[in-house]
């Protein structure tokens, strides 16, 4: 049985914690809105760079001559996977979700009896990668100095990504992010950024285009952009998904500690009344015995 | 008689979309001016300055790699990089050209024997020095 104090102490413990779950839930909630913000002014660029190699896309993949980064290396032995996460934890389920859903991917890929390599983005990701999968770890880039991430830092990224595929590191590269849909719901997802696999819209328009320089020449220069961009675009659902993660968890953990502060005080109470029922007790026992 | 739309994005940002008269884009094969009723086309772009025409005027804008879809009612520039005109600053110019010089420096350590990527590079510098003279900032060499 804690002591009148000792439970005086834990009261005052579980309300500091609840003020700060509560301030992070706000700037989460702030930092959100600006996440989405910034996710959905990518957005035009994304969608209007996807139709347009879309349309490129098809018409070159038949050839023998098409770019590596559309048709492939003719193999798939050695996949990379580039698992993005979040820098910070205290985000519920966030980072671990996604570690989950890149360590299932790796392990299936494995039981095929391809080979694995693991590049992460985000020190989260880093720690959960290297218990697991410790001997397939390649490398990490460090976004920790970035408050907001820009264009740039998806170009680092991608020179990296790219540079290994150039010196033909791997065959297949895959991204793992979460994809933002609210503020209670991200997804996992694993999406395969090399060899690029667009998705042709059915109502595609048939617009026949000149091409300047020429139609294998803008392929070329817009496939390494186009690994960009993907991996820009899942940069920004991924911080949008985090500060959703980190509102909601830090929600519940407001709640559990108000909770837990009303159960604390109705046992604080219930404990003081029994000391004083206790000294009663004493008083009056003590006075009949005269 | 402003009807072309005219829309300019980049990854971060959507910078104008509005109805032009006329807009000049630089290609990569050299500078060209679309107009309404244009033949569709798509052109890879240098780096340079975006110039449209519409009814209060023209604005500029300074881009830096993308490509350009030109269709007959519209034209739609996706920049990598793209800043109106007049938020470019010396400083900002020549944080662009020292990109560029490194990203020559690089290609001649990785292409040592191959022409075409060191030449690529070069061109790019020469690119960004020429836009620079165009609006009114030198690069320091």
């Amino acid at each position: 049985m804690p002591s009148l104090k000792d439970l005086k102490n834990r009261i005052e413990s579980v309300k500091s914690t609840r003020k700060i779950t509560k301030a992070m839930q706000m700037v989460a909630a702030a930092k959100l809105r600006r996440a989405q913000d910034a996710a959905e002014s990518a957005r035009p660029y994304t969608e209007r760079f996807n139709a347009v190699m879309a349309g490129l896309a098809s018409g070159a993949a038949g050839s023998a001559s098409a770019p590596k980064l559309l048709s492939g290396t003719g193999s798939d032995t050695v996949h990379l996977l580039v698992v993005m996460t979040a820098e910070r934890g205290l985000c519920g389920g966030f980072n671990g979700n996604i570690a989950k859903l890149a360590r299932q991917h790796a392990q299936k890929l494995l039981a095929d009896g391809k080979t694995v390599k693991v590049l992460t983005v985000g020190k989260k990701g880093r720690d959960a990668i290297k218990r697991d999968l410790g001997d397939h770890f390649v490398g990490h880039i460090d976004l920790t100095e970035v408050k907001r991430v820009g264009y740039l830092d998806a170009q680092g990224i991608a020179k990296d990504v790219l540079g290994r595929f150039d010196a033909g590191d791997f065959d297949i590269a895959t991204i793992f992010f979460s994809r933002f849909e609210n503020v209670v719901t991200q997804h996992p997802t694993a999406l395969q950024v090399i060899p690029a696999q667009f998705e042709t819209a059915d109502d595609a328009d048939t617009t026949l285009y000149d091409y300047e320089p020429s139609e294998d020449a803008i392929l070329a220069d817009l496939l390494p952009r186009g690994v960009s961009t993907q991996i820009f675009a899942a940069l920004l659902e991924n911080a949008a998904s985090e500060q959703g993660a980190r509102q909601s968890a830090m929600d519940n953990a407001t709640r559990n500690a108000g909770e837990m502060i009303d159960k604390l005080t109705i046992e604080y109470n219930r404990s003081r009344q029994a000391v004083i029922t206790n000294e009663l007790i004493e008083i009056i026992s003590g006075a009949e015995a005269l | 008689m402003a009807n072309l739309q005219f829309d300019l994005v980049s990854p971060e940002r959507r910078l104008a979309s509005l109805a032009a008269s006329e807009v000049q884009i630089p290609g990569a094969d050299g500078d060209m001016t679309a107009m309404a009723g244009h033949a569709p086309t798509i052109t890879t772009l240098r780096p340079g300055v975006v110039r449209v025409v519409h009814d209060g005027g023209a604005d500029e804008y300074v881009v830096i790699g993308g490509f350009a879809e030109i269709t007959a009612s519209g034209v739609s520039v996706l920049a990598e990089r793209a800043l109106p005109k007049d938020e470019v600053t010396q400083d900002s110019f020549n944080a662009m050209v020292e990109d560029a010089k490194a990203a020559y420096a690089t290609a001649q350590d990785t292409f040592e024997n191959e022409p075409g990527p060191v030449d690529d590079a070069a061109k790019l510098i020469s690119d960004m020095v020429a836009m620079g003279g165009h609006i009114g900032l030198s690069s320091a060499d």
